[in-house]
């Protein structure tokens, strides 16, 4: 795939993902790309991320010297606290998800359906990496936004009919924002939102196995 | 006055009579941060097989509960990831360990429950996964749960920063994480801390973790590890409040 010269690398996916931040939410970033979502919020949009190991208000990485083995984000990379920092248990942090208190999610994905399935935690066989908090989450926040490549190493498309893999949750996801553009779940399919920078309608459709409508 | 002392002077002390091959054990900690690392080496140390181990993770190669895989004593465990231990990965694909995966906030509810007499709850989480196969479904207000157990372990494992004589225990960020929700769902719940302060010098409001969960308690030192070292520049960091997760 031309990713490279066209569509959006990583950080404009996630700086394209921070659009979706509202000021004055709650927001949990999963592991990879969506963490990169933190540099690229809007000026004046306050958003307060929690960490599902037991954080409200993460706050940047540490100077060096300064990392402290007790303080780490569900990424397991040492973090920061702010002046609004909240710390509690795991169960208290998933009372949070589970209860709807999280506005929005913002995690990464090996496939995502058609119809908002979403996979993300196993390849049968080959790799098992756990669900983590990510079944938690797409169960109780309000708002799921999947931020992923639209395709594959080998050029296939992980933006699907239905997923192959196990999944992680059903009908859970609102938005998918890729290297090639930002689509909706609509009742019946996927609509196209916006086309990434010099990517074509036809190219989007082309690198996409799910129905797209209109 | 508590009438009985729960202060032991070494974790393997701590952990005299409560083992047994087979037993269930839940353990505090998430990725490495928090881990009972103490309570851990002696039971690498005892020996104890055929462990099912009810905790987020399992360590890294060859540090906290990686130890025990190293080591084969672990017959099954019950987590939400297995990340990057590769040790945890190769058992569970060539069959040699059983796993049964837990979503995160599962788990740490089946702990809580456990400990709070409630023997099951509904959860939206997992509905329509292979986490909810065989499990009980329920309608409620129009939308499908699913039945979970709660967690009673035969012991629970877990680490806090101070503690007083009577077990009151404090922990430090996010190193409570699942050291709560483990200690309550134990039978026996031995706790390590860094330090054993005098009763009466922890602020009864800032206690996090009542004496009535923890039996027995250690005092010493942790090498707290550090998996994933990030930090930022200090000289490139003009622009301000970026945040980082």
């Amino acid at each position: 795939m031309a990713a490279e010269t066209k569509g959006w690398d990583r950080n404009r996916m996630a700086a394209r993902a921070a659009q979706e931040l509202q000021d004055g939410w709650y927001v949990n970033l999963g592991i990879g790309i969506p963490t990169l979502v933190a540099n690229y919020i809007p000026e004046g949009v306050h958003v307060t991320l929690q960490s599902e190991n037991g954080m409200l208000g993460i706050g940047p990485f540490p100077y060096e010297g300064e990392e402290d083995p007790d303080l780490i984000n569900a990424g397991k990379q040492t973090v920061t606290e702010l002046p609004q920092t909240a710390y509690f248990d795991s169960a208290e942090s998933f009372a949070m998800i589970r209860g709807g208190k999280i506005a929005m999610a913002i995690l990464g994905a090996m496939e995502v359906a058609e119809n908002g399935d979403l996979a993300n935690w196993m390849i049968p066989g080959k790799l098992v990496k756990g669900m983590g908090g990510a079944m938690d989450l797409v169960a109780g926040v309000g708002r799921v936004v999947v931020v992923m490549d639209h395709t594959s190493k080998h050029g296939e498309s992980k933006v699907l009919k239905s997923c192959t893999l196990p999944l992680t949750g059903q009908a859970v996801v609102n938005r998918i924002i890729t290297n090639l553009g930002v689509l909706d779940v609509v009742p019946g399919g996927l609509k196209i939102v916006e086309l990434a920078d010099g990517v074509s309608e036809d190219e989007l459709r082309a690198a996409t196995e799910a129905t797209i409508l209109g | 006055m508590t009438g009985s002392n729960k202060i032991y002077p070494s974790a393997d002390a701590a952990l005299d009579g409560v083992l047994r091959d087979g037993m269930l054990i839940a353990a505090g900690g998430f990725g490495l941060c928090g881990i009972p690392e103490l309570l851990i080496e002696a039971i690498l140390k005892a020996g104890t097989r055929e462990l099912t181990i009810a905790s987020n993770n399992c360590g890294v190669d060859g540090f906290g509960l990686g130890k025990l895989l190293d080591s084969r004593q672990i017959r099954k465990m019950i987590s939400s990831y297995v990340g990057e231990n590769a040790e945890f990965m190769r058992q569970y694909l060539s069959g040699e360990l059983e796993l049964e995966f837990n979503p995160q906030g599962t788990l740490a509810e089946r702990m809580r429950a456990g400990g709070a007499g409630i023997p099951g709850f509904y959860t939206k989480t997992g509905v329509g996964t292979v986490i909810a196969e065989g499990k009980e479904h329920h309608d409620f207000d129009g939308e499908t749960y699913i039945l979970e157990r709660g967690i009673v372990a035969d012991l629970a494992i877990v680490k806090g920063w101070k503690a007083d004589e009577t077990g009151n225990v404090i922990f430090r960020k996010t190193a409570r994480n699942f050291n709560v929700p483990a200690a309550k769902c134990g039978r026996v719940c031995v706790c390590e801390v860094e330090e054993i302060v005098p009763t009466g010098s922890l602020d009864p409001d800032a206690i996090h973790l009542p004496g009535i969960y923890v039996h027995r308690l250690i005092q010493g030192q942790h090498e707290k590890r550090i998996e994933q070292r990030t930090t930022r520049s200090r000289v490139s960091d003009t622009t301000g409040k970026k945040e980082t997760a």
